[in-house]
């Protein structure tokens, strides 16, 4: 925040304005009682408040996180099932091999090697950015304009990759685990159709676990994004967050970490509550097993 | 009239190095009305024969020869027309209520879509057709239960959901694979009233597979046994109960613990070697033998243990009470039974009395020292080291990472540190043998023995620190019944000889009968009356020991 000029008395007075001087618990309390408020203080090298920074800087990063949670869950559980009923086959095989990449690859490596294909190599797809933005007011969306959703597919695609390749793991276990299951084989032997018996006894039955990893991924997607955030320069709140480690400025570090804790706790709250809908076992409480 | 008719029948589980026989060559015929019980040990085929009727068999296993015969209709004609025969015309109960049905889909919606596989009809007509088998199974209020879940249901009202779902599209084959076997007794009898009564009243052909002669004995007219794939020998329940022709079934005949009266020993036809019993010996020179005086060495007094749903709000109304207020002693030497049907709180007071719960309040006295009230652990020790358990499950309750030898040896190095690897060695030898397995045994981890092995290692793993008091968790109900009965025998030896005081827990009446000098019978955990073992069996006090004695499966009901 201050320059080479700066002299020693004006870098005393803003030592004291922004409160460096005090005692560290002074300064612990006070940014706890601020942070409750909404108020994480001004950026040391934006100068602006962080509050302002972050709302601007969120709807990047939400969409961003929507779309991949939604490739990952979508395509996951897709191959899951597929790869859990026909375990044997070319097809499975092929998917389990890729998604063994899918793990072992860091998410930057893909990144880059999208970018070389795509934007360099086929040209097709713009290799960073997020394209034209239309500005509703309290919330700036890519997805209105051609530029906007050609710019997503990469950053969303290489950000769900991870996630899905773990899904289809855990969705094949759980298929494979489910379908030798006594209520499965009672099923069957009741006659019932074996389309019912994959999707809607077998299937429903899996995804419970699914949602739960499910919750916890979609924190653990925020947290990726700062990687692909950065492969990609998309301005986001993880490209906000590398940008402030670089420049030291513990507002905007601090108030992404706060944020991030906070998105976690709300999103595993949300999962317990829709297990609620999803378990019977939970929804009933106190007249179990009566008769 | 012969109505269901197997011929030949084998199925073959082809494995990579070789091929199992789980069933070979196997001919039955089963008339409407008229149940037939297929009885027999883990591993005798008798489940894959039921299952194999409706070609239901895991991969990598298959029917390889035979053919099954509804009336005049070949079932297995081709493995695709089977499946229109499932449910429609061959209905199946399976062993365990508890994971027979869909957790997650109503029991009318489980009704509702068996019915609609099968039969043309709407929504409607399904739904009343749903409630109305409901109400014949004995599920009351049947309208308002049609839509809970099924874990809203006891295990014996979910067995009756399991047959209403079996009998739904009205078939005229049941097979029921063990359906009362993961139930109370009570609860068993009243399924398989219902069993018979259904039989009756629909005029079905009727499968019950089972390893209990007691309910072959009360529930079949005709029974099929099995042995390693093959059919040793059919015909009428009571000739074969009371006159088996063949080796076999008699050795299985003769293994069941009678009901009617107190043995000393189970006759065990195949495979017993007289000189054996001079090993159980060996351990007695190392062995601290106390000598019995006739005292209490056991004391308990208003145990009582409650399990909190809530950890903040405790004695809460949700607080079960599993032991209410039980006292009782045991005597040195003796061996004290205690019976009860699930969630009487049995297995609770053995884990008190070896200190794995707390009490919630009462006292444990185990040789005038009241044990409950021990603080240190090093003063703890010393009661362990006295008191040995044994558990229910012998493929959970040995550790699958560790050589036998060193199961055996933790026990023994944890209450003596100093002990030398030769002795240690030999000491471990010597408790193999007590248990009559071979010193090879040692080297060799748990995965290889079968579930009676097993039961010996966790024997001899209890037998390591010397106890007096042995507290035996139903250590036989996972067993078969020859097997269980070549363990019983065991303990009863190793007590004879060691002077063993034995807490022996068990919901089996007959065998608590054949182990059990006095007898407890817990109820909801509380104690309904405390007898000798034949005072308890001729002449019961308490109604609900009577009404446990009533509806035991008898074997013996086969005389009359």
């Amino acid at each position: 925040m201050v320059g080479e000029e700066t002299s020693d008395e004006e870098r005393a007075e803003l030592r004291d304005t922004l409160g460096l001087m005090d005692p560290i618990h002074v300064q612990f309390s006070r940014f706890i009682v601020n942070a409750s408020k909404g108020e994480f203080g001004i950026s040391y090298q934006l100068r602006r408040p962080v509050s302002e920074l972050i709302v601007e800087r969120l709807p990047a990063t939400i969409e961003l996180v929507v779309i991949s949670a939604l490739i990952a869950l979508i395509t996951g559980t897709l191959l899951g099932v597929y790869t859990g009923i026909n375990r044997k086959g070319f097809l499975s095989d092929f998917v389990l091999a890729i998604s063994l990449l899918g793990v072992s690859l860091p998410t930057f490596v893909i990144g880059i090697l999208f970018i070389y294909l795509f934007a360099v190599i086929l040209g097709i797809l713009p290799s960073f950015g997020r394209g034209e933005v239309v500005d509703l007011g309290f919330w700036t969306t890519g997805f209105l304009t051609v530029s906007g959703l050609k710019a997503i597919i990469l950053p969303s695609v290489t950000l769900s990759l991870f996630q899905m390749t773990y899904i289809i793991r855990l969705v094949r276990a759980e298929m494979m685990e489910i379908l030798q299951t006594d209520y499965i084989k009672f099923a069957r032997a009741r006659g019932i159709s074996e389309n019912s018996i994959k999707y809607k006894h077998a299937l429903k039955n899996g995804l419970i676990p699914v949602i739960t990893i499910a919750g916890i991924n979609i924190g653990t997607l925020i947290a990726f994004s700062i990687i692909t955030e950065t492969v990609f320069q998309w301005p986001g709140m993880g490209f906000l967050f590398i940008q402030a480690v670089q420049f030291v400025d513990i507002p905007i570090m601090s108030a992404y970490l706060v944020f991030i804790a906070f998105v976690f706790v709300m999103i595993n709250f949300i999962v317990d509550i829709l297990y609620y809908f999803i378990d019977p076992r939970i929804r009933v409480k106190g007249d179990t097993a009566s008769g | 009239m012969t109505f269901l008719k197997i011929n030949n029948l084998s199925v073959d589980y082809e494995m990579r190095k070789e091929t199992v026989y789980a069933a070979k060559n196997v001919n039955i015929e089963v008339n409407k009305g008229e149940i037939l019980g297929l009885v027999g040990e883990s591993g005798s085929g008798k489940s894959t024969v039921g299952n194999a009727i409706i070609n239901l068999i895991d991969d990598p296993g298959k029917v390889s020869s035979g053919s099954v015969f509804l009336g005049d209709l070949n079932i297995h004609e081709n493995s695709e027309s089977i499946i229109k025969y499932r449910g429609n015309k061959i209905g199946l109960i399976f062993q365990d209520p508890q994971t027979s049905l869909n957790p997650i889909l109503t029991v009318g919606e489980q009704l509702i879509e068996t019915i609609q596989t099968h039969l043309k009809s709407s929504k409607e007509e399904a739904k009343n057709k749903s409630i109305k088998l409901l109400q014949e199974v004995g599920i009351k209020d049947a309208e308002k239960r049609f839509n809970n879940y099924p874990h809203q249901f006891s295990g014996g009202m979910r067995q009756r959901v399991v047959i209403s779902l079996a009998l739904c599209c009205e078939p005229e084959l049941l097979i029921a694979d063990e359906p009362t076997t993961a139930l109370d007794v009570s609860i068993q009898s009243q399924i398989l009233e219902l069993i018979k009564k259904l039989t009756k009243e629909r005029n079905l052909a009727v499968i019950l597979i089972t390893h209990d002669m007691g309910v072959i004995a009360e529930t079949t007219d005709r029974v099929a046994v099995m042995k390693s794939g093959n059919l040793v020998e059919i015909g009428e329940t009571k000739k074969i109960l009371t006159n088996p022709k063949e080796n076999y079934t008699k050795s299985l005949v003769s293994s069941v613990p009678p009901t009617n009266k107190k043995i000393s020993r189970f006759i065990i036809v195949e495979k017993e070697d007289k000189n054996k019993k001079e090993n159980n010996i060996k351990i007695l020179n190392r062995w601290e033998k106390k000598e019995i005086i006739n005292q209490d060495l056991v004391q308990i007094k208003n145990l009582n243990k409650s399990f909190d749903d809530n950890f903040f709000t405790e004695n809460s109304k949700n607080s079960v009470m599993a032991v209410n207020d039980v006292s009782f002693n045991i005597k040195e030497g003796e061996s004290f039974g205690l019976v009860g049907e699930s969630g009487s709180g049995k297995s609770t007071i053995a884990k008190m009395i070896v200190s794995l719960f707390k009490p919630t309040s009462g006292d444990i006295f185990f040789d005038k020292v009241c044990i409950t009230k021990i603080k240190q652990r090093s003063e703890l020790m010393k009661f362990r080291k006295q008191i040995q358990m044994i558990f229910q499950d012998p493929y959970s309750s040995l550790n699958g990472r560790l050589k036998v030898k060193d199961i055996i040896a933790e026990p023994i190095t944890l209450h003596n540190p100093s002990i030398t690897n030769i002795d240690l060695n030999n000491y471990i030898y010597d408790l193999l043998e007590s248990v009559e397995l071979t010193q090879k045994s040692a080297d060799r981890y748990p995965h290889e023995f079968s579930g009676g092995q097993r039961q010996r290692i966790s024997i001899a793993r209890a037998l390591a620190t010397q106890p007096r008091l042995l507290v035996c968790d139903e250590p036989t109900s996972a067993l078969d019944v020859s097997i269980q009965a070549q363990i019983l025998n065991l303990l009863k030896d190793l007590q004879e000889q060691l002077n063993l005081t034995i807490l022996f827990i068990s919901h089996d009446l007959p065998v608590v009968r054949q182990m059990c000098d006095r007898i407890g019978v817990l109820k909801d955990g509380k104690l309904c009356e405390i007898s000798e073992t034949e005072d308890l069996f001729l002449k019961p006090t308490h109604e609900y020991t009577r009404e446990l004695l009533r509806l035991m499966p008898k074997i013996e009901s086969i005389y009359n």
